[in-house]
């Protein structure tokens, strides 16, 4: 399951795991809006970003193959938008739309993978996200693990009655009942945050605090996305 | 045991959106340092009786939960009074970490990150689960996370213990060392349950729900008799295949 193997990660120990989770969320943008005005984003430009990436990535000690894996998550819906780009005539767009995605993908990965839901949701609110937003953040990925749970229930369900191939028809009714089933878990968990007194802010065990190196790596954060786009801004 | 009830329930009744009537008029009462055991057969408005005391439900009649009426405005301190532990732990335990799902009843009743901490540090001591405080919940076996569960819920220091069907999931040895755990506590108790031998061993009283009503009360190996909620008949052996 990617968002346990997430989860694991960001409870992880390195500089950028120290790091306050403002910070590293104002460096996110500044990568994410330099690149998006990287325009068009020729090979040595995404090859530079790639290369930021996978520099916060080994810093941060995270696993570079697993992480590049995960990005792909995101190439089935680029790459659709991409196909209507090259039946158009435009391989040009394509390149950018996938190249683009999958880079901030991969830059959003590091984020989450290095800083625990809980820290993220504060830094965000922090930042000035509005509370029902960052409600809803926490609520979806609370909720991620319950629909995956359901499902792996389910599918070891149909296959210890020899459901090994799944029809359409039967797909569809499977997935009403995961939504049926994960909507009923949503509600117990729901009912047992109310219980302990949950009033629709998460409090955490330690305030976040900026220190120097906090300040010094937003610093060398929005240099080093500053200066990548002015560089790939005059290659492009 | 006597004095004030800590909770009074009286001509209770509750339906839910699909028009069943899980509760029909349901009286109840328990006494400071009493433990009393709900049996019943499943549907038969126990857990729904169970959610009505933390206020996660709310039906027609009287209730009152440590002196406080169940009313919006006391809803804070009747779920701090009234501690709430699940059928399914997977349920309670969503943080990160055990530590920080301890932490978090004490965190929402505004404790200091510091106080808090301490506070799930001697929960976490009283379930013997300190061992366990960086784990995340989902790492830990059905009876840890149990323990994780009750502990979470000591961490709110609470007048009431709601236990539903605590022993499920468990292993003979779990259910056992939480067995001895809830004897320990000195918090009254309402436990639902159908292991009518962890009844006996915990409640001093017994109530039977059928249909939403309560059909009867009295010493649990009354009730236990009076309705044969025994899960093994008593003179099942294996058959002699000599």
């Amino acid at each position: 399951m990617h968002h346990v193997v997430l989860e694991r990660w960001s409870r992880g120990a390195s500089f950028v795991h120290a790091r306050d989770a403002r910070v590293k969320v104002l460096v996110l943008l500044a990568y994410l809006v330099a690149l998006a005005t990287t325009a068009p984003i020729t090979f040595a430009a995404a090859t530079c970003y790639a290369a930021l990436v996978a520099a916060a990535t080994v810093a941060a000690r995270l696993p570079l193959a697993g992480l590049a894996l995960r990005a792909a998550a995101v190439l089935p819906f680029a790459g659709t938008f991409a196909l209507f780009s090259i039946l158009a005539g435009d391989g040009g767009r394509a390149a950018s739309l996938v190249s683009k995605s999958y880079l901030s993908a991969a830059a959003v990965l590091v984020l989450a993978g290095t800083t625990p839901l809980p820290k993220l949701v504060r830094g965000l609110e922090s930042l000035g996200v509005p509370r029902f937003l960052t409600l809803v953040i926490q609520f979806l990925y609370r909720y991620l693990f319950v629909i995956s749970e359901q499902a792996q229930h389910m599918r070891l369900a149909a296959l210890a009655r020899g459901g090994g191939q799944l029809r359409f028809t039967h797909a569809a009714g499977a997935a009403a009942t995961l939504f049926g089933r994960s909507y009923a878990r949503a509600e117990g968990i729901h009912g047992a945050m109310l219980a302990r007194g949950f009033h629709g802010r998460m409090e955490l065990l330690a305030e976040p605090r900026l220190g120097t190196a906090d300040v010094l790596f937003l610093a060398a954060g929005l240099a080093a996305a500053m200066a990548l786009r002015l560089a790939m801004g005059a290659v492009g | 045991m006597s004095g004030r009830p800590l909770i009074e329930a009286r001509g209770l009744r509750y339906r839910y959106d699909n028009g069943t009537l899980a509760l029909d008029g349901v009286d109840f009462r328990l006494l400071p340092g009493e433990t009393v055991a709900l049996l019943g057969p499943n549907g038969s408005g126990k857990t729904t009786f169970a959610h009505h005391l933390n206020g996660l439900l709310r039906g027609e009649g009287f209730l009152s939960v440590c002196g406080l009426a169940m009313e919006q405005k006391n809803l804070a301190e009747i779920r701090r009074k009234v501690g709430l532990v699940f059928q399914d732990s997977d349920e309670q335990l969503f943080m990160p970490s055990v530590l920080e799902d301890v932490a978090f009843g004490p965190l929402n009743e505004g404790r200091t990150p510091e106080e808090a901490r301490e506070i799930a540090l001697a929960a976490l001591d009283q379930t013997g689960m300190r061992y366990a405080l960086d784990k995340a919940p989902y790492h830990l076996s059905a009876g840890e996370k149990k323990r994780v569960a009750v502990a979470g819920v000591l961490a709110m220091n609470p007048e009431v213990l709601v236990l539903d069907e605590p022993t499920t999931f468990l292993d003979p040895p779990a259910q056992r060392d939480l067995v001895t755990l809830l004897g320990r506590l000195e918090q009254s108790k309402v436990l639902i349950t159908h292991d009518a031998a962890l009844a006996r061993a915990l409640a001093s009283r017994a109530i039977f729900f059928q249909r939403g009503k309560i059909a009867a009360e009295g010493p649990v190996a009354e009730v236990v008799e009076r309705f044969r909620w025994e899960a093994t008949p008593p003179a099942v052996s294996a058959p002699d295949r000599n």
